[in-house]
């Protein structure tokens, strides 16, 4: 087997640990074989720390089992510890997932008693939500109109969810698992403002929309979306 | 071909019957053509308020069941000619109605009546599925309660599932001096709630339990203002528009006097 002699792989050390370049463009054997070679020369025995690793992969894209075999390569022995994978592609069904959970879905009725509005990824609803009625999503809720039933943003765990209204009087408001409930006394609402957790005070605060521009820096940048996906 | 009409409401007790029962006699005051259909198996009122209740033979149930022909189930109307009831069954199974028996009987009634209104038993399930199945629109009735209003938000939500016109809105029992303190839901926030048009509201009046225990509707009466309301909701379904009537109560010759200076009372 003729083996160029380019190197496939690449070390760079950093602050947080090593960085491993491997070669998009070569076999995955190949890249086994050489890892292998690498990390036994690597593996001194003094070192009692172990360091961690982050694989870049480029544009390479690998199925689970290959990512174990490359972890199980570097970890073996306990000299490494694989932080994650860093690849410059995405199998088309994450991608699909993914663009699913960062869309904004718009609605135009009015979620009436009794009926769930579920959505995954952000809602725009453009209409109220009676008494009664109630709206989910995995992301953030926002409402064009009057929210006066149940909202539930983050409904998959996303504590960084908010839910904003033009006219805000919910029975209750929840956010990931969070939730809380109007008053018992009758209250009139509040326009254009937001819920949101506030991780100093472990609970849901509702606050004007305004202060989403602080606590919510992300909420506009697609950033928040690649970690939502 | 005529139009039917389904009364509903969800919670029970706001006024269906009553309310089917008086649009049914206004329209016929103004020589329609008009039938009404019991469809509260089980719990039929509809003739008691008609006071028909004695001439009662067979019912909508036998019709179903093909035990009789449509037109001799239909009772004629004491007062008016055109006006016919298709009572509800006391004692069948519920079961025996189904939507396409209904379909069927409103289709054949389409052809002789002008309208056809059909009185909805209260509740979601199967009988309420009944009744509006072969109805071409709804109205909704509702009292200014937040409870019955809630009930009303969820029929609207069913309703527009189906193939249907927009449907309509009726605040029943309205009590004047509660709606001014704030006691009781004002017109505005319930129309705004439910986002459907206002097609009629309906003082609360004791006039109106006395004439249904009379088995004469109030809608004959010329007097009293539950009476007007609902000879207006009638000309409202022809297509007239009809302003809605003042809630104030103009008795006393000084706000009559007020009112006819232009001054607020």
């Amino acid at each position: 087997m003729t083996v160029d002699n380019k190197q496939v792989i690449a070390m760079k050390g950093t602050r947080d640990g090593l960085t491993l370049f491997l070669d998009d463009s070569c076999s995955f054997e190949q890249l086994v074989a050489e890892l292998q070679e690498k990390i036994n020369m690597s593996k001194t025995g003094k070192n009692e720390q172990t360091t961690t690793v982050v694989v870049k992969l480029g544009n390479r894209y690998l199925a689970n089992g290959q990512k174990q075999k490359i972890a199980s390569i570097i970890e073996d022995g306990n000299y490494f510890q694989v932080e994650s994978f860093e690849s410059d592609v995405i199998h088309l069904e994450e991608a699909v997932k993914w663009k699913e959970q960062s869309d904004v879905k718009i609605f135009n009725k009015i979620v009436r008693s009794g009926q769930v509005l579920t959505v995954t990824g952000d809602l725009l609803l453009i209409g109220d939500v009676n008494p009664g009625g109630r709206v989910e999503a995995s992301g953030n809720i926002y409402v064009l109109g009057r929210l006066f039933g149940v909202a539930h943003a983050g409904k998959d765990g996303d504590k960084k969810a908010v839910i904003a209204a033009s006219y805000l009087n919910p029975s209750q408001l929840r956010i990931a698992e969070y939730i809380s409930r109007a008053p018992d006394y009758e209250s009139d609402g509040v326009m254009m403002e937001c819920g949101y957790i506030d991780e100093k005070e472990d609970k849901i605060l509702v606050d004007r929309l305004q202060v989403l521009t602080k606590k919510r820096i992300s909420l506009s940048g697609f950033e928040r979306r690649m970690l939502n996906g | 071909m005529g139009e039917a009409i389904v009364i509903t409401s969800g919670k029970g007790g706001v006024g269906k019957t009553t309310t089917t029962a008086n649009i049914g006699t206004a329209l016929a005051l103004m020589d329609k053509k008009v039938c009404l259909i019991d469809t509260d198996i089980g719990l039929r009122n509809l003739d008691v308020i008609m006071g028909l209740e004695n001439r009662i033979i067979y019912d909508i149930v036998d019709v179903i069941e093909e035990r009789c022909k449509l037109k001799q189930a239909l009772i004629k109307d004491k007062r008016f000619d055109y006006l016919s009831l298709l009572p509800a069954a006391q004692t069948s199974d519920k079961s025996a109605v189904t939507t396409e028996g209904m379909k069927k009987i409103i289709q054949e009634l389409k052809q002789e009546y002008d309208y056809i209104i059909i009185d909805c038993p209260a509740g979601i399930e199967q009988g309420f599925q009944n009744a509006i199945s072969g109805a071409d629109r709804a109205i909704v009735v509702t009292t200014p309660e937040k409870s019955s209003v809630r009930d009303a938000d969820r029929i609207v939500g069913l309703l527009e599932k189906e193939e249907m016109q927009a449907p309509s809105l009726i605040i029943n029992r309205i009590r004047n001096h509660m709606m001014k303190n704030g006691d009781m839901l004002d017109i505005d926030e319930v129309v705004q709630v439910l986002s459907i048009d206002l097609i009629g509201i309906v003082q609360d009046d004791d006039e109106v339990i006395k004439a249904s225990n009379n088995g004469e509707p109030i809608a004959l009466q010329s007097k009293p203002k539950a009476a007007i309301s609902y000879r207006n909701i009638a000309r409202r379904i022809l297509g007239e528009s009809v302003p809605l009537e003042s809630m104030e109560d103009d008795t006393g010759i000084l706000k009559k006097m007020k009112k006819f200076f232009g001054l607020h009372v």
